[in-house]
């Protein structure tokens, strides 16, 4: 067994005391010293996909974007199109290049005519901000306030009957991608209908302060119901099931929407944005390569940066692990596009050693809705 | 804790001598340190290894280890019940959770490894350098 390498000085994010308090195994995650798990990542994983779990997600970063010229600013900074955003809705965009590849994915949130909060990735928090404050122009101003915000994620099939038991009103008459503000355990908070997981949930912007007290009181009201405190290791399981792109695992400045199978995103027609350019040309010359699940034929599991070798070229693993559902080995790769049709096979290099895979319908999990009464 | 009839490496396997049969497996602190194991990749029987040589890999959902052999010998015996359900080795890394069986080809090298005590105070030292 090797031992893995330890790094120093991490951040912490407001609920540090609470993860140890809670016998949670901490690790270097960008930079932040964060959970990984607490009771084991399968356990974790199966609770959200059964029950509910909860996550510290405080290391993401908040960007606020204000003035009467912030609808246009984010129209020009990012692909969705903004102006189709409505106060009370988020929606998943991203910062492009001018190469159109990803500084970065986020969520763009509206909570008022020209206030809007970004919510990106914690290791690209200060690119993020240099890139947004160098490109914003006049009537409107980038805040990084990162710092003013913890964020905790409820997730599964329970979280909403157990935030209703903290908040003291119903948050399940929020759409998808909508949020509110309202009090939790007396905190106010920012409550939006998102996750990172495939299951219905939840995602809670509270003041720092507030992190620990909410933490807890969502742990004790679920804690009958076997909800649990997850990781970032089921955070991990969970999304990839769920086909979700993880930045500097699946995209990054070398990757594209179309290639990493996200043009949903990009809307040609909204107008100029940065990146644009470059998408319009990279789509009329022919996306060459796309992002496609995949599940193991041999044995082993196919993890990020592994090599892979298809009919019409060569190709990367971009995330790969155990899924805890499926109780089989997936992953993500990038592919020449003529191979990435549910069944190809193609060769992996599993440290030396060739293994069979084979493109596979994504996403690997997808939850059952419930009947609407 | 770590049973006193063993032998334990710094790459945290531990081997257990029956005559000239060496049973080869990894230790309690590693498996908690993998977390859960979901894949063991293990040599077939036959194969011949030099002490120190890597001889498989363990993998937790999100880790992947090599395995070193502690001693030199030949591969006699490969634990499929573990390789089947490698939930096994988190589960009784000590018993029922062992990797390999080997044929040993000599006395002395085990004499280089640790006892279950100066194990424990190897784990304490690595575990204070975090």
């Amino acid at each position: 067994m090797s031992a893995p390498a330890e790094a120093a000085a991490l951040k912490r994010t407001p609920l540090f005391s609470l993860h140890r308090e809670l016998g949670a195994k901490l690790i270097d995650f960008g930079g932040w010293e964060m959970p990984v798990q607490y009771s084991g990542i399968l356990e974790e994983h199966r609770a959200v996909r059964e029950r509910a779990g909860i996550f510290d997600v405080s290391h993401m970063g908040e960007l606020e974007v204000r003035g009467p010229g912030a609808e246009a600013a984010l129209q020009r900074l990012t692909p969705n199109d903004v102006s189709k955003l409505v106060e009370g809705r988020c929606h998943y965009s991203a910062f492009l290049t001018e190469r159109g590849t990803f500084v970065d994915d986020l969520l763009v949130y509206r909570r008022g005519a020209g206030d809007f909060l970004i919510v990106v990735n914690a290791s690209n928090r200060p690119k993020d901000f240099a890139w947004a404050n160098a490109s914003i122009g006049g009537d409107a101003e980038v805040r990084d306030a990162s710092d003013a915000w913890a964020l905790l994620a409820l997730q599964g099939p329970l979280s909403g009957s157990i935030l209703a038991r903290a908040a003291g009103e119903d948050p399940t008459d929020l759409p998808y991608y909508g949020f509110r503000t309202m009090r939790v355990e007396g905190f106010p908070a920012l409550v939006s209908r998102t996750g990172y997981t495939g299951e219905d949930g939840f995602e809670i912007y509270l003041a720092p302060d507030a992190a620990e007290p909410v933490m807890r009181a969502l742990l004790d009201l679920g804690r009958s119901e076997g909800v649990l405190p997850c990781g970032l290791g089921a955070r991990d399981t969970l999304r990839l099931e769920a086909k979700m792109a993880l930045y500097g695992n699946d995209i990054d400045e070398t990757v594209t929407p179309w290639e990493a199978d996200l043009g949903w995103i990009v809307k040609m027609l909204k107008g100029d944005f940065v990146g644009r350019d470059a998408l319009a040309r990279q789509k009329a010359a022919g996306v060459t390569r796309k992002l496609a699940g995949f599940e193991m034929v041999d044995r082993g599991i196919a993890r990020h940066g592994y090599a892979a070798a298809a009919p019409h070229g060569p190709g990367v693993v971009t995330s790969g692990t155990h899924s805890p559902t499926l109780k089989k080995p997936i992953g993500l790769a990038l592919l020449p596009v003529a191979d990435t049709a549910v069944g190809t096979e193609f060769e992996t290099d599993i440290r030396g050693r060739a293994a069979k895979a084979r493109v596979a319908p994504t996403p690997f999990y997808k939850r059952k809705k419930e009947a609407t009464p | 804790m770590n049973p006193e009839e063993l032998h334990y490496t710094q790459s945290h396997e531990w081997v257990r001598i029956d005559g000239d049969i060496g049973t080869i497996g990894i230790t309690d602190h590693a498996q908690k340190e993998l977390g859960e194991i979901v894949y063991l990749e293990l040599p077939e029987v036959g194969h011949l290894y030099n002490a120190d040589d890597e001889f498989g890999t363990v993998e937790s959902v999100k880790a992947v280890s090599e395995l070193f052999i502690p001693i030199s010998g030949e591969i006699i015996e490969v634990n499929r019940a573990a390789v089947a359900e490698p939930g096994i080795v988190n589960d009784d890394p000590f018993g029922d959770g062992w990797l390999v069986k080997l044929k040993v080809t000599t006395d002395d090298e085990i004499r280089k490894l640790m006892s279950a005590d100066q194990y424990a105070e190897y784990v304490e030292a690595e575990e204070k350098e975090k």
